[in-house]
Order: structure tokens, then C-alpha cells, then sequence
């Protein structure tokens, strides 16, 4: 049985875990550039949503609290 | 035995790859008439709840793009207009695009109703199923009409836009749902005239494709003839004013005549292409003009108030 993959090659050879990392994958610059703008449209979107939700709260909250008696 | 555990090679799509995917121009066009359908329904909205809602209609209407892009990647592969597209292009596989709209879609439909308003969620989370479903999966490889029912979904954003800030639906919505319903065969017909080769590779049964042209050029004077008084309804039923209905009836009676150019023309698509532009600028005065009219007439009522 042959199983390409870092981790479970060792494990079969019954040689304990890979820390050689050879079989890992490098990214490449352009691999790199692309997932550090992916997180950080990922993260400006929850952001906003985070803000949208807290807006919203005191909206909703703020016309049910303004007119109570103090 | 032998097990060949394979790795899918890391992606390299960027932002601007997703953002293609959501298709920013039908968006921008949803968006529109969605403020249109929110700005002119007669109750004062909260701004955040207004731009909560449209936020939410922006992000629906992308995930329904991104999910049309998903399944019709093979499509989009065979057609000139679409091969540049993020997944036939190999930039973003069909499953992250799948995974991309189905997230969006949950959290568009999920947010529009426990921050605005049920109503408003549940229509955008029909004209999402229709357009994917209903036209992307179902009519849009079976049927000359496809764009005619698919229209469907293209209509509904004044709709969602009206019922997020009432949470109710009235006649006037309806009226701009109809309006949009009928603008959008001669619209896409005439674009499908000189791209039909490309739909006749990608077997897409657009009109020109298998009724010919000559059909097509007369289906499209058909609904122009229908569009253009529809377009004035606001006026004549009451909802707007005058300088509504004198644009209406001067933009119906251009799309009526560049139709009628459509259908004389016996060799060539230079009418196809003028009328493919005009249609959008016809939607877009014509919406315009609704919002101008209900703006100015708020405007002029407000000074009343404040002379007295």
C-alpha cells in the first residue's frame, strides 16, 4: 500500500511521525500574496458585519429604551 | 493496493477573482432597484436599517451570481463573453465558488430577517432559489423562454426593497416587478442576436437560437409594445407625477422605435446592439426619475409644512 502523504508514509513504515516536513507544500509568493489579501477581505468583511450588528443593536435597542421613564 | 492520497494545488485566486464571481454589474443593477423599491415606500426607515438591508440585498444577489457561476461553468467555458470568467479561467474551482455563494446566501438571507424583517428575507431567499433553480439549473438549458420566467428573479429586488422597509408588499412594488419583468426579454434578446453563435456553441437554446432571427426581432417589438405603456403606469395610476410620466412616455416611445429599427433590420445587429444599450439607460432613467419624483414631492411637502 502506498499512501502519498507526509505523516501517514512514516507511520506505515513504521518509522513514527514525519518531521522532515519534505513532502509539505511551499506556497509560492504569488500562493502567499493571494491567501494574505483572502484573509484580509475575510476578516474586514466580519468586521463590518460585527459593526452591522452593533449598529443595528442600538437602533432597535435605543427606540425601545428612549422612551422609558427615568 | 495502492492509495494515491492527491492534493488539490493551492489557490491562487485573489479578492478581485471573488468579486468577478458575485458579477458586480447585474449587482449594481439589483442594488438600484432595490433602493428605488426601499426609498419610495411611504414610512420613514432607520438609514442603518436601510443600508443594513441593502447590504444584506447586495451580498444575496452576489451569492446568486457566484452560485450561477458555479454551475454554469461549462457554459461559460464555450462562450467569448463568459471564458474569462474565474472558474473557466481555472482561477477558483467549482467547489469554492459553490462553498462561496451557498455562505453567502445563509448569511444574506439569515441577517435580512433577524435585522430588518422577515418578509424581506423570505422574498430574498426566493429570487436566490429561483435564479439559481429555477433558471440557472432548470430553464436556462431547456427552453427558448428562459429568460423570459427567469426574468422572474431579475424583477424582485424592488420588491425586497419596498418589503424591508414596510414589511408588507402593496401594488406599487408590483408595478416595478412587472416593469422589469418585460424589460428583460428585449434586453437580453437583443444581446442574444449577436451572440447567438456563442449560445449555439455553449447549447444554450436562446431565442435567436432556435427560432432564428427573424422571430426573435418580432418577439422583442412585442414586448417593447408592451413595456412601453407599463412603464407609464406609476404615472396614470397615480403613484408618480407628471414629469414621471413625460419621461416614461418620451423613454417607451425610443425603446418602441429602436425595436421597430430591430425588426426592419435585415443583415447586421448595429439596431440589436443600439437597443441592448438603451434598455439599460431605460431602466435606469426610468428608476431614477420614480425616485426623483417621490424625493422632490417629499421635498415640496416638507416646505409646506415649514411655511405654515
Amino acid at each position: 500500500m502506498t499512501i502519498v502523504s507526509g505523516t501517514m508514509n512514516r507511520a506505515a513504515d513504521g518509522q513514527g511521525p514525519d518531521n522532515s516536513f519534505k513532502n509539505r507544500i511551499k506556497l509560492t509568493e504569488q500562493q502567499l500574496r493571494a491567501r494574505r489579501a483572502r484573509s484580509i477581505a475575510i476578516a474586514l468583511a466580519l468586521g463590518a458585519f460585527v459593526v452591522v450588528i452593533f449598529l443595528v443593536t442600538l437602533v432597535r435597542l435605543g427606540s425601545n429604551i428612549a422612551p422609558r421613564p427615568m | 493496493m495502492s492509495l494515491i492520497v492527491t492534493r488539490a494545488e493551492p489557490s491562487v485566486a485573489g479578492v478581485g477573482d471573488y468579486i468577478t464571481l458575485m458579477k458586480p454589474r447585474v449587482m449594481s443593477l439589483v442594488v438600484f432597484t432595490a433602493i428605488v423599491g426601499l426609498l419610495i415606500a411611504p414610512v420613514h426607515v432607520h438609514p442603518v436599517i436601510a443600508l443594513t438591508a441593502l447590504i444584506c440585498i447586495t451580498v444575496g444577489a452576489g451569492a446568486a451570481g457566484a452560485l450561477n457561476m458555479w454551475y454554469d461553468a461549462d457554459i461559460d467555458a464555450c462562450m467569448a463573453r463568459t471564458a474569462g470568467r474565474p472558474i473557466p479561467r481555472g482561477r477558483i474551482t467549482p467547489g469554492e465558488a459553490a462553498g462561496f455563494g451557498m455562505t453567502l446566501a445563509a448569511f444574506s438571507v439569515v441577517s435580512l430577517g433577524l435585522l430588518v424583517n422577515f418578509v424581506a428575507a423570505a422574498l430574498l431567499a426566493f429570487t436566490i432559489a429561483f435564479y439559481v433553480v429555477i433558471y440557472t439549473i432548470w430553464l436556462k438549458r431547456s427552453t427558448s423562454q428562459n429568460i423570459v420566467i427567469g426574468g422572474v428573479a431579475g424583477a424582485l429586488p424592488p420588491m425586497i426593497g419596498w418589503a424591508a422597509a414596510t414589511g408588507s408588499l402593496a401594488v406599487e412594488p408590483v408595478l416595478l416587478f412587472l416593469i422589469i419583468f418585460f424589460w428583460t426579454p428585449p434586453h437580453f434578446w437583443a444581446l442574444a442576436l449577436f451572440r447567438s453563435e456563442d449560445y449555439a456553441r455553449a447549447k444554450v437554446p436562446m431565442l435567436p437560437v432556435v427560432a432564428g432571427d427573424r422571430e426573435t426581432r418580432r418577439q422583442i417589438l412585442l414586448y417593447a409594445l408592451v413595456l412601453a405603456p407599463l412603464g407609464t403606469a406609476p404615472w396614470f395610476l397615480g403613484y408618480a407625477g407628471p414629469l414621471f410620466g413625460a419621461v416614461a412616455l418620451a423613454l417607451g416611445a425610443v425603446m418602441i422605435a429602436l425595436a421597430l429599427r430591430v425588426r426592419a433590420e435585415k443583415h447586421g445587429h448595429r439596431a440589436g446592439k443600439q437597443l441592448f444599450g438603451f434598455s439599460l439607460l431605460y431602466l435606469f432613467l426610468l428608476f431614477a426619475m420614480l425616485l426623483v419624483d417621490r424625493l422632490s414631492a417629499g421635498l415640496f411637502d416638507h416646505l409646506g409644512h415649514l411655511a405654515e
